[in-house]
């Protein structure tokens, strides 16, 4: 049975302690136990044969503590605050709970505490050398709870101690995120480094030897100091710091959400367009098929039709070739194979073509679903209990705003969120009436507006949401007509002739007609609301930013390049000079015709929206229009790499047979072919496997929140527990008070009493 | 509209803070072995850079070499003409949180790039929340009290007398407020329960962010 620790229970009871205010900058605080003390007391109070004050109960009413719904024993001032003893404050305010925010002793002993359990993680304590106690938690020597008056400076040596038993990327990592400030954590990086580096001999047990532990350390240096110059070389690059910066510090944050969606978008563009330049492009530039009869010249028009000189450039698919290229070899003179001679590396381009937009499509996949991901993980978090006012007072301030008038339109917003707060179950469940009713009434935008005036909403987001979410349907509906109209029947109109050069013609006019429309859409839109709003309303009208119809022109964008990216490879390009011209032009006339929005955006959850729909209904939809087009639509006969099979992916069954031909060395290839992509069973347990993945997750979620439940519950117990002891603790002082003041009263009464008071006794 | 007044000049390069953060600073990686010396010049051209031009600017023109603005100390109402601070409604706070001096009303410049560091992309959540929780703590007592919040929230709604919430008002507000995030419901949030809030907000981080 362990003993318990021997506490000493030091009250400091001269006469300045009732005017000082307690304050945990006053380190030379005991913060001890009151174990004996109570004993004391009990002792006393059963010589005495008094109980112990029984504290008055009271109803818990809206002045106790914060509470709601249980009745807390307090004892309360005129104006609801605790009205306890100085000692008592004293005591309290040296807590740890409200020393750790603020005291560099508490914070250096959180982390010695952090920084033992990160070194013991891989090792258990040893056994023996544990000291008098057998139970466990006293082996893990908790610095924060230890009585013994460790000052300031042991404190810091024994954290140093610890550090040096880390690698040197934890140590660095447990260092940044130490809340001290630089010179402290300057300092105790160089003492815990060059005390390692002194070190020799006793590190016996680990067996390395200390020249080499330099040379690593030098070594990780060395690699640290290349990495942080090419990520500033990187960032130096982005030549639109400053403009961000502009833009949130006069727009805030929802308006920048836009702006840093359409350089995500740069990004995808950028990833999607090296692929093909690589395998596609750049090689059928470098071996250009023969040309045709008649190659008319260049003029103007082009750039507007996207027909003329360019249907016979590597911008279409009918330019590429579906021969194997590079293949220099002589005439086959038995039906064989044919050889190619040394230096010729053949190039079977219509396989590079198929694998190519295969990849590149799957790599966009891959990124989209890791940074919805992303976004989302950060966006929603388990547990999160209803409740918006403690969320919009402490974090809806954005510093990034420099400006007086974006910063008191802030100002105005929290006022009225503040005031008027919807909670977030209330939306969903108005949302359910008008997303039935916009399925019911698709493709009638003039309807829209009779009903966004009939339905009167009470929060202005579920107002955009309900507008997002009409006009992507519109769009949608809009481009799978289209899809269906090439694929269905102009396939079967132009039979034969090179239709898959017609269908690219087409997106790259709806991309300019689209681009083209915007830009006079924000250079003149803009500006001519701008000077009606000033000259009808004559105050500081400027139109706002229509953000939710702007991401979705961006997303409507993206979504024809990746539509088109199948029938004319050069199509990513022009959608990276179309992002570029626009990101100006939406600057521009940002800061010149539209000010700030006034409806209050969570960024954050908008950067996932939008995410999520560029993946899907953007990427998805382009990703089954691009499957169908593969598998099932038959290729014109007269153009492109595919001329001469049935169906664009018979490309990959053409190489898989000849594959099988060429030998058994590389037979396991169609025996993958065969048996894992031909055959239906695999992807079913994929399916299957991944089905059971997620309902795994769905409940390792559903327990943590259980957990989280329990957590809060105990922690609240705990809370009473405290209030309860601080209550004992102040009825002791003040028994003590009166007691003193009771013995100092009697030292002061005169010896003789009076006369009749005498008679009296 | 009034532009920032802000130098383009320089490259923008990495936005990585001091010491273990900022290269070129004394002290910094560039320097492992030396203890703190002043080098004898800062590289101009990274984060650390920028901070001690901008620092400089605000030092009369006798004390801007490098020797002297790294040991004197700025007044409060100079580092609260910054544009990037004058339309924040903390600015006082944040000054006080981050000076060194007994009196608390200077900063020296390992203080500004103590408040920068603590304000960059760089900074971890954990740091960004406890620094917030010291900005709000108006009373310097650990906690945040029922002063300390209706303090907070007069200086976010405003500072005129039109703004402001009324009583009731504020104290239905503050009462809510600790009904969600007073855990051990002991009427006073602290330094866990804040962070546990702010935990559940993802923009947190990126609005708790001054770009130089």
């Amino acid at each position: 049975m362990a003993q318990p620790p021997a506490f000493v229970f030091n009250i400091l009871e001269t006469p300045e302690d009732q005017g000082q205010d307690p304050s945990p900058y006053d380190e030379s605080e005991v913060h001890d136990s009151f174990h004996q003390l109570i004993q004391e007391q009990s002792q006393r109070a059963a010589e005495e044969g008094l109980e112990l004050r029984v504290l008055p109960q009271r109803e818990p009413g809206p002045e106790t503590l914060g509470a709601s719904g249980s009745g807390h024993q307090a004892l309360l001032g005129p104006e609801g605050v605790p009205d306890y003893s100085t000692a008592t404050l004293r005591i309290l305010a040296s807590m740890p709970s409200r020393t750790i925010g603020r005291s560099r002793g508490a914070i250096l002993s959180q982390y010695y505490n952090r920084t033992v359990r990160l070194r013991r993680r891989g090792s258990r304590p040893p056994l023996g050398g544990v000291g008098r106690s057998a139970r466990p938690s006293l082996r893990l020597y908790d610095l924060e709870l230890d009585p013994t008056a460790f000052q300031e400076e042991e404190k810091r040596t024994l954290l140093v101690k610890e550090l040096q038993g880390l690698t040197v990327a934890q140590r660095d990592h447990m260092l940044r995120g130490m809340p001290l400030s630089l010179a402290e954590k300057r300092s105790l990086r160089e003492e815990s480094w060059t005390q390692s580096g002194k070190q020799r001999g006793p590190q016996g047990r680990r067996g390395l030897l200390p020249c080499c532990s330099r040379l690593r350390y030098a070594c990780g240096l060395a690699l640290h100091s290349l990495g942080l110059a090419l990520l500033s070389a990187l960032q130096a690059l982005t030549p639109w710091r400053y403009a961000l910066k502009q833009i949130g510090g006069q727009f805030g944050s929802s308006v920048l959400s836009y702006f840093l969606f359409l350089k995500t978008l740069l990004a995808f563009n950028a990833l999607l367009l090296l692929p093909l330049l690589a395998f596609i492009v750049g090689v059928q530039a470098a071996f250009p098929p023969a040309p045709a009869d008649s190659v008319p010249t260049f003029t103007g028009l082009e750039l507007l039709t996207g027909g003329g000189r360019f249907s016979h450039s590597v911008m279409y698919y009918g330019y590429y070739s579906n021969t194997t290229l590079n293949q220099l070899c002589g005439p086959p003179l038995d039906g064989s194979q044919c050889t190619p001679e040394a230096g010729g590396l053949p190039y079977n381009m219509p396989l590079a073509y198929l694998f190519t937009m295969g990849m590149s499509f799957f790599i966009t996949c891959i990124t989209l679903v890791y940074s919805m991901s992303r976004s989302f993980g950060e966006s929603y978090r388990v547990g999160s209990t209803s409740g918006v006012h403690a969320i919009t007072v402490f974090c809806s301030w954005d510093y990034k705003v420099t400006q007086k008038w974006p910063s008191r339109l802030q100002q105005d917003n929290i006022r009225t969120q503040l005031k008027n707060p919807v909670s977030a179950e209330r939306e969903w469940e108005l949302l359910a009436l008008p997303l039935v009713v916009c399925l019911l009434n698709l493709g009638a935008p003039y309807l829209y507006r009779g009903l966004a005036a009939l339905e009167r909403h009470d929060s202005p987001i579920l107002e955009v949401y309900v507008a997002i979410c009409r006009n992507l349907i519109l769009k949608m509906v809009i481009l799978g007509i289209l899809c269906y109209h090439w694929l269905g029947r102009r396939v079967g109109a132009l039979k034969g002739q090179c239709w898959e050069n017609f269908v690219g013609q087409e997106l790259y006019r709806l991309m300019v007609m689209d681009f083209v429309f915007t830009l006079l859409d924000t250079l003149f839109g803009e500006l001519v609301w701008r000077f009606i709003s000033e000259k009808q309303r004559k105050k500081r009208g400027k139109p706002e930013f229509d953000i939710a119809r702007n991401v979705l022109e961006l997303i409507y964008g993206q979504t024809l390049t990746w539509l088109g990216v199948l029938f004319s490879p050069l199509l990513p390009a022009m959608q990276i000079v179309k992002l570029l011209v626009l990101f100006y032009v939406k600057k521009m006339s940002l800061m010149a015709n539209c000010r700030a929005p006034r409806r209050p955006w969570l960024a954050s959850h908008m950067s996932t929206v939008f995410v999520s729909l560029l993946c899907f209904p953007s990427f998805l939809g382009a990703a089954i229009f691009l499957c169908y087009a593969i598998w099932q639509v038959r290729p014109s006969s007269i153009c492109g790499p595919f001329r001469t099979l049935d169906t664009m992916y018979e490309a990959g069954k053409v190489w898989v047979r000849h594959l099988e031909k060429a030998g058994p060395r590389v037979s396991w290839l169609p025996w993958i072919h065969r048996y894992l992509v031909e055959n239906t069973f695999p992807i079913y347990l994929v399916s299957a496997l991944l089905l059971a993945v997620i309902y795994l997750n769905i409940q390792v979620v559903k327990g943590q929140r259980k957990v989280i439940c329990l957590l809060k519950e105990q922690i609240s117990n705990e809370g009473e527990d405290k209030i309860f002891l601080i209550n004992k603790l102040h009825s002791v002082y003040e028994g003590k008070e009166r007691s003193r003041v009771g013995r100092a009263q009697e030292a002061e009464m005169p010896p003789t009493l009076p006369a009749d008071e005498r008679d009296a006794r | 509209m009034e532009k920032p007044s802000l130098g383009r000049g320089q490259p923008t390069a990495s936005g990585h803070a001091a010491s273990l953060q900022f290269p070129g600073c004394p002290g910094s990686r560039d320097f492992p072995d030396a203890p703190y010396r002043i080098p004898p010049k800062v590289a101009p051209a990274t984060a650390c850079g920028r901070a001690h031009r901008r620092f400089c600017e605000l030092l009369p023109q006798e004390h801007r070499s490098v020797e002297e603005s790294l040991q004197i100390r700025v007044s409060l109402e100079q580092i609260l003409s910054l544009p990037e601070l004058k339309a924040n409604p903390f600015k006082e706070r944040i000054c006080r949180v981050f000076s060194t001096s007994p009196t608390r009303d200077s900063l020296s410049f390992e203080d500004f790039l103590d408040l920068l560091s603590v304000f960059s992309d760089t900074a971890t959540p954990d740091i960004k929340s406890h620094y917030a929780f010291r900005i709000f703590d108006f009373d310097d007592d650990g906690t945040l009290n029922r002063d300390d919040l209706s303090q907070l929230v007069n200086c976010l709604t405003g500072e005129g007398e039109d703004t402001r919430l009324s009583a009731s008002e504020m104290k239905q507000l503050i009462d809510n407020i600790l009904e969600e995030s007073d855990i051990d419901r002991d009427g006073t949030i602290n330094l866990s329960e804040f962070q546990h809030v702010i935990s559940r907000s993802p923009d947190f981080a990126s609005s708790f962010k001054i770009v130089l």
